[in-house]
């Protein structure tokens, strides 16, 4: 029995890894074929079945007279949108996220809980209904087609994730730290910003982490409200895929934009390993 | 505590939320009941015909709401087996625990489209892997042109995408259960599978319960998939209502009454998810 139950534990980590693995691998192998082993039928092994050659990556810093694709302006753009945006996110996050763990508020038949809701759920609002609005709204402040459109969008998409994690974390920091920074004569804003945030790290780097997660993976709003001027990574890539589909370049694209954050899911796991996402301290 | 202090914590985030969202939302609703599309852009007042001709005379509207809630609720049960069977799995120690950590959460941190643009790729129905390897089998399944086995692609895709966000949650929530109930059941000699069944999964339930909802929510806005992998195709067989907004307001301009989609749309997901929190609620937190 036991032994059974060992064997379909590591029989299902085995099949999920494979599962896992297995785009990014033929991803990567894609990335060096050329015309020929692409089209010739399906490869598998470099230089067993195919002659692997680096035209795919050197396409991506040609410039796009030369026949590049030139992916570096799209990926800055994406970089300084969502780390922009999330930083906003959570300061502002974090501030009303303090607010509502910390204070009670009452207007009428709103309170607290109401509030912290109010938050949470725009995250239930289908990108598609706030789409055609923001698309007229933007159009009519010329913010349609360039950055500063997009961050106030991502904004909205983002505030919710940060006041959801903050206001978690917030009730399970002692209500003492707080207090003793105001005994001792610190004024609120003070004891916030000398006492409560350096507790709170933890809770700040799982909130950016899953912030700059949501916003880097974005497609839709980006796809609505860019076209031409200002283009982020992921609409730059599905783009590459509607023309002839040179397999190896857009493999190979592709494995760049998902590089960065894979340096996010080390983080996320050792936040999660030592029980912080759940927002426990001491 | 100070009371006169927390309105400056509270407001800059809160104004910022509303003030960006009440414009739309209101515009929505006024936008449902204009005729607005590209022949005559503007805001006049047609009453509540949109919502008539989306009650009586779209039959397609309703069969991509369908689908939404197949496919979702279909990739959501699969995503939560899997999620909790794989939280499960890493949660004591195994070798090699972290490492299985991180590369279960890998999938959730690539962006949606780009991976659909490479699991295109995976499923190419004559110089795809998929095809190549079960042609060993004699079999060729159309993965991306049969309207049936279509939506099953966008099944896979999906759950290799969101059940790391799953095994997350359950991950973090399995971390942070106290350790008393199971010593309990380790001095009662409790097997694996009791241990399971009366200690981890009820103790487990009222997270399970939140995990669930909160895929759900991003789950019905399925739509970079199925616009990258299939355009909805083929026909309409794996168009969601979020693709067939799209298509009628911003590829067809038909404004007015994609906004009156919307705003339905909105309405239903909101009492739906209500449901649907409330029966699991009732129903795992029972026992």
């Amino acid at each position: 029995m036991n032994k059974l139950y060992i064997f379909l534990k590591y029989f299902f980590i085995v099949v999920w890894t494979v599962f896992v693995v297995a785009p990014f691998l033929w991803a990567l192998t894609t990335s060096f074929k050329d015309f020929q082993s692409v089209n010739g039928g399906v490869t598998y092994i470099p230089w067993v079945d195919f002659e692997p050659n680096l035209e795919g990556w050197k396409v991506l810093i040609k410039s796009p007279a030369k026949g590049g694709v030139d992916i570096i302006e799209p990926y800055f753009n994406s970089l300084f949108v969502t780390c922009t945006a999330s930083l906003i996110s959570i300061i502002l996050g974090t501030l009303s996220a303090y607010a509502l763990s910390r204070y009670t508020f009452k207007a009428g038949f709103v309170k607290n809980n109401d509030i912290t809701f109010f938050f949470i759920s725009q995250r239930i609002m289908p990108p598609i209904v706030l789409s055609i609005p923001f698309f007229l709204f933007l159009s009519s402040i010329n913010l349609l087609d360039s950055l500063t459109g997009l961050i106030v969008v991502y904004i909205v998409l983002l505030m919710p994730i940060a006041v959801w994690i903050m206001v978690d974390f917030f009730n399970k920091v002692p209500r003492e730290i707080d207090e003793t920074a105001l005994i001792d004569g610190c004024n609120p804003y003070q004891a916030f910003i000398k006492v409560v945030l350096p507790n709170s790290i933890p809770g700040l780097i799982v909130a950016g982490m899953f912030c700059i997660i949501f916003g880097w993976i974005d497609f839709f709003f980006a796809f609505i409200l860019t076209f031409t001027e200002v283009q982020l990574l992921p609409v730059k890539i599905v783009a590459l895929n509607s023309s002839v589909t040179p397999w190896w370049s857009l493999s190979a694209s592709a494995l760049v934009s998902v590089a960065p954050l894979i340096i996010v899911a080390f983080i996320v796991e050792r936040y999660l390993s030592k029980g912080n996402l759940s927002g426990a301290i001491k | 505590m100070n009371f006169k202090h927390k309105y400056f914590f509270l407001f800059p985030g809160l104004f910022v939320l509303i003030g960006i969202l009440i414009f739309p939302i209101i515009f929505v609703v006024r936008l449902s009941l204009s005729g607005w599309n590209s022949y005559n852009p503007g805001l006049d007042y047609i009453g509540l015909e949109n919502y008539i001709r989306l009650f009586t005379d779209d039959p397609r509207f309703w069969e991509s709401f369908f689908r939404l809630s197949f496919l979702s609720v279909t990739t959501v049960i699969l995503q939560y087996v899997i999620g909790f069977a794989l939280a499960h799995m890493v949660w004591k120690d195994i070798k090699f625990k972290r490492f299985f950590r991180v590369l279960f959460l890998v999938p959730m941190m690539t962006t949606p489209v780009i991976m659909t643009v490479i699991w295109r790729t995976f499923f190419h129905e004559s110089l795809g892997p998929v095809n190549d390897l079960l042609s060993v089998f004699g079999v060729a399944p159309k993965w991306l042109t049969d309207p049936v086995i279509a939506k099953f692609t966008v099944i896979i895709v999906e759950v290799w995408q969101w059940t790391p966000f799953m095994f997350l949650l359950l991950l973090a929530g399995l971390l942070s259960l106290p350790k008393e109930p199971f010593l309990a059941a380790a001095i009662d000699g409790a097997s694996p599978v009791r241990k399971f069944i009366y200690v981890t999964f009820p103790l487990m339930a009222p997270i399970s319960i939140g995990a669930i909802i909160i895929r759900l929510i991003e789950a019905s806005k399925i739509m970079d998939t199925v616009y990258v992998l299939t355009s909805g195709g083929p026909g309409t067989s794996t168009e969601t209502s979020s693709f067939y907004i799209f298509i009628k307001g911003l590829r067809e301009f038909q404004m007015g009454y994609a906004a009156s989609m919307s705003f339905t749309y909105l309405i239903i997901m909101i009492i739906s998810l209500t449901i649907i929190a409330k029966v699991l609620t009732k129903v795992l937190l029972k026992e």
